[in-house]
């Protein structure tokens, strides 16, 4: 099992001026990455995906590199083994929940085998029964956890969330918490996961990074970081701003 | 009404776009990658045939692939035919005016595919060629087959460069539209009027089509 820290030392330019500064580790275990809208947590997670090209910095998981500006080194995207889970979830329209989960599996197993395998995956997530249904027909619920099914079915080395939670309500989002967190824990993975949400982020978190205006502010417990108290929903004008970023 | 005319446009208009759709999706395809060097030269480049006159781009053909032009040499040494003045050069012809259509909206269908599901994939561990081919294409589809259409119909009726190319060669060359011109030239309006009728017939039923394909997608 993988037990290597996700590090993450990147500044990435971005049109319009803004700058992203960040450094951090993430261990195996989720990392909260909290802050205001625009404050380049998405960016952030972009960047670690490969779908974004900071203009400086590193990133590594354990002793592999990924990105090294210096050395020129930009491992491409698909070879990078992240698990991203957008905040519209990017389901494929033309294909079935099955089709969808088996997309991001390895290429050498059979078509039979990656086809058992997506079934399995989705009745762990309690969706079993949408195997052969698009997802137009999906509830909002059902289509996020088809979109957990297709993330964890690649096995990923590092999962990525970008505030696929934001639509739920409480009860649902509490319950997919539950979920999440038995699979990262049995992955062994570093996991970020950018929310708004303070409930949410205690729930599911074990260290937080508070990132505001391109730069961490604080990292350390969730407790410390986010406090002890307060559901609220920090302020945000949150569309999918940052999912827009070039590449 | 002799039919031999319209059968011709038909198989060539078929051959055309075979051509030009290949060659069409390949260059949208290229147009759409956002890094591309020199993309809005590319660009204008392919555009140009909608704006430039028949006989501009008649003479280009001509040099590209005249008896003395390298293109039409090879080919005459393979085929023992030249491509002017022949069915092939007629298929030339219409491709020409067909590959801006099929750029044109088939670049726009593929940038109507949400980025997002292109970048998902990739995260997924899809290589650019696999993202394409599995979540571009197939979602642009709808676009792409509309494009196809409305380059057909263009195809079927091209009547400058065909004759500039290929002649008015009856059974060989002569196309509809060219047929059209001659009967009328030759008071045969009769004649002229079937054609006419048939070309328009095509071009209306196909313009029908693409709409209801290009609304059902907007319906999604």
């Amino acid at each position: 099992m993988p037990t290597d820290a996700l590090t993450v030392k990147i500044e990435v330019e971005q049109q319009g001026g803004f700058h992203l500064d960040v450094r951090f580790e993430a261990a195996p275990g989720i990392t909260i990455l909290f802050g205001p809208s625009g404050a380049g947590k998405s960016t952030t997670l972009a960047a670690i995906s490969g779908l974004v090209r900071p203009s400086r910095g590193k990133i590594a998981l354990g002793d592999d590199v990924w990105f090294d500006a210096e050395k020129k080194l930009d491992r491409p995207v698909h070879l990078r083994r992240v698990a991203f889970v957008f905040q519209s979830l990017a389901l494929f329209p033309h294909m079935t929940a099955a089709a969808n989960v088996a997309y991001g599996m390895d290429r050498g197993a059979s078509k039979d085998e990656r086809a058992a395998r997506a079934k399995k995956m989705l009745e762990r997530l309690r969706v079993g029964h949408l195997e052969h249904r698009r997802p137009a027909t999906f509830s909002g619920g059902e289509a996020q956890r088809v979109a957990l099914a297709r993330a964890f079915a690649t096995n990923p080395k590092v999962v990525l969330f970008d505030e696929p939670f934001s639509a739920m309500d409480r009860e649902l989002r509490n319950d997919l918490v539950r979920d999440l967190r038995s699979f990262v824990a049995e992955l062994g993975v570093p996991m970020l996961h950018v929310t708004h949400h303070r409930g949410e982020a205690r729930a599911l978190g074990d260290r937080a990074v508070l990132i505001d205006g391109g730069r961490v502010t604080k990292e350390g417990p969730v407790k410390d970081v986010l406090g002890e108290d307060g559901d609220e929903v920090v302020p945000s004008a949150e569309t999918r701003e940052g999912e827009r970023w070039g590449r | 009404m002799d039919l031999a005319p319209l059968v011709l446009s038909l198989q060539i208009a078929c051959a055309a776009i075979v051509v030009a759709g290949v060659l069409g999706v390949a260059l949208a395809a290229l147009l759409t990658r956002e890094r591309l060097p020199g993309r809005d030269l590319l660009d204008a480049l392919v555009t140009a045939p909608t704006v430039l006159p028949p006989t501009v781009l008649g003479y280009y053909l001509l040099v590209a692939i005249g008896r003395r032009s390298m293109i039409g040499h090879a080919f005459e040494q393979l085929t023992g035919s030249s491509i002017v003045f022949t069915k092939t050069g007629a298929i030339c012809a219409a491709t020409v005016g067909a590959l801006p259509i099929v750029v044109k909206s088939g670049r726009a269908a593929l940038e109507g595919v949400d980025v997002l599901l292109v970048r998902a994939a990739r995260t997924l561990g899809a290589s650019p060629t696999r993202a394409f081919f599995t979540i571009r294409l197939p979602l642009a589809a709808r676009g792409i087959v509309a494009a196809l259409m409305l380059a057909f119909a263009r195809s079927l009726g091209d009547f400058g460069v065909t004759l500039m190319v290929a002649g008015d060669i009856p059974g060989e060359t002569q196309t509809a539209s060219l047929a059209i011109y001659d009967a009328i030239q030759a008071h045969r309006e009769t004649e002229a009027l079937g054609m006419v009728l048939v070309l328009t017939a095509v071009a209306i039923g196909v313009l029908y089509t693409v709409n209801r394909l290009t609304a059902r997608r907007d319906a999604h």
